[in-house]
């Protein structure tokens, strides 16, 4: 990726791409991860990890980026009621893979109310609990690059990735039974392109290129935001999940749970962990040993037969009662 | 009290004599419950593990798979419900159980002449009765609370979380207490044709469950 200009550029999203015609820069050969599949071949290239930034202390809540998403995706969310606040829908559907989260929050040191924004969607975790759960091979995947994507083809709509996900993200559709979120515009980026809420973001509060050109650009927006009083000002992109592809500017980094419950620190939940770890492995092994003791035994052991001597015990005893019945 | 005998059990004389064992309507059920059984673990297995992912083919691919699942557990549940009130009362565990359980190494070394006379179910049988009944009732349970296309809304995303462990873990013991049903039906020749025709050659009624087959002959009412 690093012939690409336009992922260098943290503004690239913002321009209009190239019209001579792309060539796909990465693709199915380019997985370091595939979910229920061990012997998964190592790439033969690193791709340069992307991201998208989201600063959400400069964002007008204009919700381009919702409209720009349903857009690209083609996807057709319902029209819904007003819930009392400004988000709409209600939350993330299976046609709504981006979602303008409003908050209001009374800052305790200023009294000021502070009207919180938050463009809710997949983070495109390093370490994605969605593909540790997922029990079908192939239907998520995850690229060098950072990209985790829903293969809908081998989906199975089981809904174990919501079980997975620390982010509460993928929603299975009832339409097409397959889970749905955002794929980072997996199918723009590979064309040298950026996701299209970025592109669609007036005041470039969605920028999008190199994860390193990302932080690059979120230290001089975090010190802006620290000169003009906002002292804990950071960058979101948690450890816990091995850091995300899509990472936020937070005014107030050491509550990310303001931001409309965004998770202070998200961690694939150790019940997963269990799930996906010693149950499935010790299980196999437990279910596997039962049926070999039982077929060594079987094999080994004389089976357990009726003798000449139980249908003579038998007869006898039913003789002596009938004989007993009539005297 | 422990039952004795089941509605249905009885002498047949004749030459070779038998004992009539299971009723038609037991023997349906227990097939319903059997068969219903496979089909969930064969499911089930195909999205435990993804070694096991190829036995979706069985029902047509993953979605059928997903889709399938839990109906045949309902069918499951509401089979086995019906087994559970036919057998129930024979199936109380009594004071003999943990003799007979206590000599069991003897009946797997091959001398179950030195293991105490047992009712109409062994406490091997007793055991796999009620352990099954349990599990089905938590993976009933449990597989309601991760079954999204119709109970979603109802409980939260970590409820649902500690639910698909506990059925997989609930899962896992079934599947062992399956393979200890099936192999001790196996192993021990005649049960299978036992649940297959209903009734047992009279030397298996008094080499397995002497206690149910003295309790019989000591009834006196051969069949007519």
């Amino acid at each position: 990726m690093a012939d690409n200009p336009y992922l260098h550029n943290p503004n690239a999203a913002a321009q209009n791409p190239p019209t001579a015609s792309l060539e796909m820069k990465f693709g199915p050969g380019d997985l370091i991860r595939r979910s229920a599949t061990a012997d998964l071949p190592p790439p033969e290239r690193q791709l340069t990890p992307l991201a998208k930034l989201i600063d959400v202390s400069i964002c007008i809540g204009c919700k381009a980026c919702e409209s720009a998403c349903i857009e690209w995706n083609d996807t057709d969310p319902a029209i819904e009621h007003n819930h009392g606040t400004y988000t709409n829908p209600h939350d993330l559907t299976p046609e709504m893979y981006t979602l303008m989260r409003f908050s209001e929050w009374v800052n305790p040191e200023t009294e000021n109310l502070e009207w919180l924004i938050r463009k809710d969607g997949c983070m495109h975790c390093a370490d994605p609990g969605c593909l540790k759960a997922c029990p079908s091979p192939g239907a998520i995947v995850q690229y060098s690059n950072g990209i985790v994507d829903f293969i809908h083809e081998n989906c199975i709509g089981c809904g174990y990735c919501v079980k997975g996900c620390p982010f509460n993200i993928p929603r299975i559709s009832r339409k097409d039974h397959v889970a749905h979120k955002c794929t980072l515009c997996s199918d723009r980026v590979a064309v040298g392109q950026g996701p299209a809420c970025a592109k669609a973001c007036p005041t470039q509060a969605i920028i999008f290129g190199t994860k390193e050109d990302m932080k690059k650009h979120a230290e001089g927006r975090i010190a802006d935001l620290k000169s003009r009083g906002f002292k804990n000002a950071g960058l979101y992109d948690p450890e816990g999940v091995g850091g995300t592809h899509v990472m936020y500017v937070l005014h107030h980094a050491d509550k990310p749970h303001i931001y409309s419950d965004l998770p202070d620190q998200p961690v694939i939940s150790p019940v997963v962990q269990a799930w996906k770890g010693v149950t499935k492995t010790a299980g196999l092994a437990a279910m596997g040993f039962a049926v070999a003791v039982a077929a060594v035994h079987g094999l080994f052991a004389r089976a357990n037969r009726v003798s000449a001597e139980d249908e003579k015990n038998a007869e006898q005893l039913l003789r002596g009662e009938a004989k007993g019945g009539s005297a | 009290m422990t039952k004795l005998i089941e509605p249905g059990d009885k002498i047949l004389p004749g030459n070779p004599p038998a004992v009539h064992r299971y009723r038609l309507g037991a023997r349906l059920n227990h097939w319903t419950t059997a068969i219903t059984m496979v089909l969930l673990v064969l499911s089930g297995l195909a999205m435990f593990h993804p070694s096991l992912f190829f036995l979706t083919a069985i029902f047509g691919g993953g979605q059928n798979t997903r889709a399938f699942h839990p109906w045949f557990g309902v069918i499951l549940v509401i089979s086995f419900f019906l087994l559970f009130l036919q057998f129930w009362r024979a199936n109380l565990w009594n004071r003999s159980d943990v003799a007979w359980l206590a000599h069991v190494g003897d009946l797997v070394a091959g001398h179950e002449e030195k293991m105490p006379e047992a009712g109409k179910y062994n406490a091997g049988q007793k055991f796999v009765f009620w352990v099954m009944a349990l599990l089905i009732l938590g993976m009933f349970a449990s597989g309601i609370v991760i079954w999204d296309e119709y109970f979603f809304g109802l409980t939260s995303i970590e409820i649902k979380r500690i639910a698909v462990l506990g059925h997989a873990i609930f899962a896992i013991f079934a599947i062992l207490t399956l393979i200890l049903h099936v192999y001790a039906g196996i192993w021990v020749r005649g049960s299978f044709g036992a649940m297959i025709r209903g009734w047992v050659p009279a030397g298996w009624a008094w080499r397995h469950h002497r206690q149910w087959f003295r309790a019989l002959v000591g009834r006196g009412e051969p069949a007519e």
